[in-house]
């Protein structure tokens, strides 16, 4: 076999392999959350569509495709059908770049269980994350509702403040590891992760990663008891669907980043290193599901108070404080 | 393969560069900026320059357009005033005017050659990154610091500038 | 310069945390609002005036549909109001004194439950909800051994109630108080010494005292206000002097002080029911008022008299005396008053009722107006207003 052809093949086989991982995982974790909120909250979750509601992610899917699509008939067409692409499509291109699992040695040649190593890894995670920005928004206004335009409004000026905060919880990861590459900071950490060696950085990126999924304390862009459901207030059918699962594989992403960033990726002792990086997103993720069972809703102000003139201060200090250590540790080389 | 794929991007470029003039709705005409900026970093990208690009995207497309959009937004412009262009001849003018300055300077410089150190080889040697990191905090420390304290006036004084209304 | 406008919205009728068809116009300038319009009406269905038409034991259903959260409290209301215009309040039995008592403060508590709950999920705590609705749960089941319902009860009747408790019903009520304070410091540990949940409440919604006598707000929302008013002690009925419990008020008179004032009121409601189980003793249910009363099924099948009381309160009704009565009570949402006016007829010539969602309703525009869209909805959970009251 040609060289080329192999390299497209495991392309292929991984983008394929990551795709349907990334989409099963989404639909597998609404109802992950559904079974476990149902058990923090005294109930059953999902039992009835097969074997303990295994089948309900399924059932979720054809019920949400058989629906009707509604069109407000004052939306902005175009942007209304764009809209809820950019958010599923920002979040699936962001797993492009997360090393899931140590190489491996296939067909005599070293595979990177990764898609695509970049050199910016980080950069591109942030790039992209910036830009689902505009799914939210532009959703939200195209609906031409008075809702979604406040939830809208409110999604926009929360995913600015916190990308910047968790930008700045990066930042010591960066200098820690020396590089950009999401691979070099998972081997960075083959020692100690940096959760250890940095916790302020983690716990404000981890704080930074709550409020980017959109997820109680920090839904307050749908937050459905003040704004109905905020931007995707208008949306039915697959459209909402997309928006749900936009939803959802973000926050397998956010917590594949956290995972890479500050637990160290895949390593650990005894198990192969694809279950660890598994376990580990499995955690987190489990952490998002138990904060939305255990905590009330921030008001606007508050979060922005908290994300502007606690968040951001703290990271600053903190790459100042990490920049100075690592210098007094390895003084500059030139 | 390489020049096809630029022509492909620069045609995008081009079109969506033409929208953000002639897009009727203001909203349309920053996505189509937006999407400008996009291709923007891909070509960052071609020229071995992904840390740029990174950078387009996060900046222009991430922050500042999404506050241009947020204003937008908030200003319930409507498609009415961008409809009519009432100064169209001088805007023929401006153009034509721009166009000539273009050319002039296209028939002068020599636009195909590489002047100073930094080459591609060296680029692909040192790391882009690396590269710009050096001159932004060796070679031209002093005009970095400089701009970031001006910057830093200016966020103050639109701080005040807010708060005095309120 | 681009001048600011306001925006105005909708908030319901279909809105999912304006608790029923409330609706609200606000004008928001971004996330403030500066002005609050009530719209009400959206549930009316003419109590007050369905009541002139019916005799005054048919009334009765009509009063479990106002505030459908306390249906035994209006219950009560309505009897007591018609038991004074006929003038036989002092002939009630003590231990249908007792049953009203245990009932009036069940209900309380299964109110304050609903409160708590949909005042925690309109604040995002979610899992609250589930863990009171837990517990009001256990008060439907009594609720339906008791009358026969889970919500629409209709228990009182005028001169008593309408069946004994069934066998056994103590003991498992006594297990239930026994454990709901229990439940409470649950509630407490999920939501009081959370920072968001304080960040959201304290300070939110504030109204003074002199504020809160002028709008005319009556239970938590004003005992929270620091104004010690409480019917059941202050203008005791249904023998409440009887009994010793506290009546809970606050200082600041914001959200937290409202919802501090009714996880008290629930514990206190524990310990008067744990008194009248501790009272309780064998007796007759209705007062001996046979033209008022419906006789017992044995004396209708076996008596001539009782066939005629009977037959002549279910076609005709009772006839009280021309005059007029106000009787109000202590409902868990604050002064529910029964007005009515007999000309002699067995219709009430005119019901009123004093609504206290309706008059607490009223304080929401001060309270909320220059607050936040979150803090809009925080304060409609705390008046804890339901709409078949307010629109009755």
């Amino acid at each position: 076999m040609p060289e080329w052809l192999v390299t497209t093949i495991l392309i292929l086989v991984k983008l394929g392999f990551v795709f349907f991982l990334l989409l099963t995982g989404a639909a597998y974790m609404v109802l992950a959350e559904r079974k476990l909120l149902g058990r923090m909250q005294l109930r059953y979750g999902p039992n009835r569509v097969g074997p303990f509601g295994l089948l309900q992610p399924l059932a979720d899917a054809v019920k949400l495709v058989t629906k009707e699509d509604f069109i407000p008939s004052q939306a902005d067409k175009f942007l209304f059908f764009i809209a809820p692409g950019i958010a599923a499509v920002t979040a699936l291109l962001t797993f492009a770049v997360v090393p899931f699992g140590p190489p491996i040695r296939l067909f005599g040649r070293e595979v990177p269980l990764v898609i695509c190593d970049l050199n910016i890894g980080v950069l591109y995670f942030l790039g992209l994350s910036s830009l689902a920005v505009y799914g939210v928004t532009l959703g939200g206004w195209a609906s031409n509702s008075k809702y979604a335009l406040l939830g809208s409004i409110r999604a926009l000026s929360q995913l600015i403040s916190y990308e910047l905060s968790m930008g700045l919880a990066i930042v010591p990861v960066v200098l820690m590891a020396r590089s950009f590459s999401l691979t070099n900071i998972v081997n960075a950490q083959a020692g100690l992760p940096f959760a250890i060696l940095n916790p302020p950085a983690f716990l404000i990126f981890l704080v930074s990663v709550l409020a980017e999924s959109k997820r109680i304390p920090f839904d307050l862009p749908e937050a459905e008891n003040e704004i109905v459901a905020g931007f995707h207030t208008e949306y039915s059918g697959m459209r909402f669907g997309l928006f749900f699962v936009g939803e959802y594989i973000n926050v397998i992403i956010l917590s594949s980043m956290v995972t890479v960033l500050f637990l160290g990726g895949w390593h650990g002792p005894l198990l192969p290193g694809i279950v660890w990086f598994f376990l580990k997103v499995g955690f987190i993720s489990f952490l998002f599901i138990w904060t939305r069972g255990t905590l009330p809703r921030l008001r606007y102000d508050q979060l922005m108070h908290f994300g502007w003139k606690i968040l951001v201060p703290l990271a600053l200090v903190n790459v100042i404080v990490t920049g100075a250590i690592l210098l007094l540790l390895n003084p500059a080389k030139g | 393969m390489q020049v096809l794929f630029f022509y492909l991007v620069a045609l995008v470029t081009v079109i969506s560069g033409v929208i953000v003039v002639a897009a009727k709705s203001p909203v349309n005409s920053a996505l189509a900026l937006v999407n400008t900026f996009f291709c923007l970093a891909v070509f960052y990208v071609m020229l071995s320059a992904p840390f740029m690009a990174a950078i387009q995207i996060m900046v222009y497309a991430g922050a500042i357009m999404v506050l241009i959009l947020f204003v937008i937004m908030l200003l319930n412009m409507g498609v009415e005033p961008f409809k009519k262009f009432t100064h169209v001849t001088w805007g023929v003018v401006a153009g034509s005017l721009v166009l000539m300055l273009t050319l002039f300077f296209i028939s002068r410089g020599q636009p195909t050659k590489v002047v100073g150190a930094i080459t591609r080889d060296v680029i692909l040697k040192e790391g882009h990154t690396e590269l710009i990191g050096k001159s932004l905090f060796v070679n031209f420390l002093l005009p970095f610091e400089i701009t970031s304290i001006l910057l830093l006036v200016a966020i103050i004084g639109a701080v005040i500038l807010a708060k005095k209304e309120v | 310069m681009a001048k600011t406008e306001t925006m105005t919205i909708n908030m319901g009728p279909q809105h999912p945390s304006t608790h029923g068809v409330l609706q609200l116009v606000l004008e928001l300038d971004g996330e403030i609002v500066r002005k609050i319009t009530p719209h009400i009406g959206f549930l009316h269905r003419g109590v007050e005036k369905l009541a002139e038409h019916r005799t005054y034991h048919q009334v009765l259903p009509l009063t479990d549909r106002l505030d459908y959260l306390a249906p035994m409290h209006n219950n009560l209301g309505y009897v007591l109001a018609v038991e004074k215009l006929l003038g036989i309040d002092e002939q009630i039995p003590e231990r249908a004194n007792a049953v009203r008592v245990m009932m009036a403060e069940l209900t309380r508590i299964k109110s304050h439950l609903v409160w708590l709950a949909t005042h925690a999920l309109d604040i995002g705590a979610m899992t609250v909800f589930l863990y009171c609705f837990r517990e009001r749960e256990r008060i439907m089941d009594f609720y339906e051994k008791i009358s026969g319902a889970r919500m629409t009860s209709n228990y009182f009747r005028v001169g008593g109630l309408s069946r004994d408790l069934p066998d056994g019903i103590e003991r498992e009520i006594r297990a239930f108080i026994d454990e709901m304070p229990g439940h409470v410091d649950t509630y407490e540990g999920l939501l009081s010494g959370n920072k968001i949940w304080q960040k959201r409440v304290m300070g939110i919604g504030v109204i003074g005292a002199k504020d809160a006598i002028d709008i005319g707000l009556t239970g938590p929302a004003l005992r929270a206000s620091g104004v010690d008013w409480d019917l059941r002690r202050d203008q005791s009925y249904c023998d409440y002097d009887k009994y010793d419990f506290q009546v809970i008020t606050g200082k600041d008179g914001d959200t937290w002080t409202r919802y501090k004032c009714r996880l008290d009121e629930i514990r206190e409601s524990c310990k008067i029911v744990r008194q009248v189980l501790d009272g309780l003793k064998p007796g007759p249910i209705l007062a001996d008022c046979p033209k008022v009363c419906l006789p017992p099924k044995k004396d209708v099948v076996n008596t001539i008299e009782g066939l005629i009381h009977h037959f002549k309160i279910i076609t005709e009704g009772f006839k009280p005396e021309p005059g007029e009565v106000y009787v109000g009570v202590e409902n868990p949402k604050g002064e529910v008053g029964y007005y009515l006016i007999s000309d002699g007829s067995p219709h009430p010539y005119r019901m009123k009722i004093r609504p206290a969602s309706f008059v607490n309703l009223q304080a929401l525009p001060q309270m909320a107006e220059g607050a936040m869209i979150a803090d809009v909805i925080a304060i409609i959970g705390t008046l804890d207003v339901v709409l078949g009251e307010i629109d009755r």
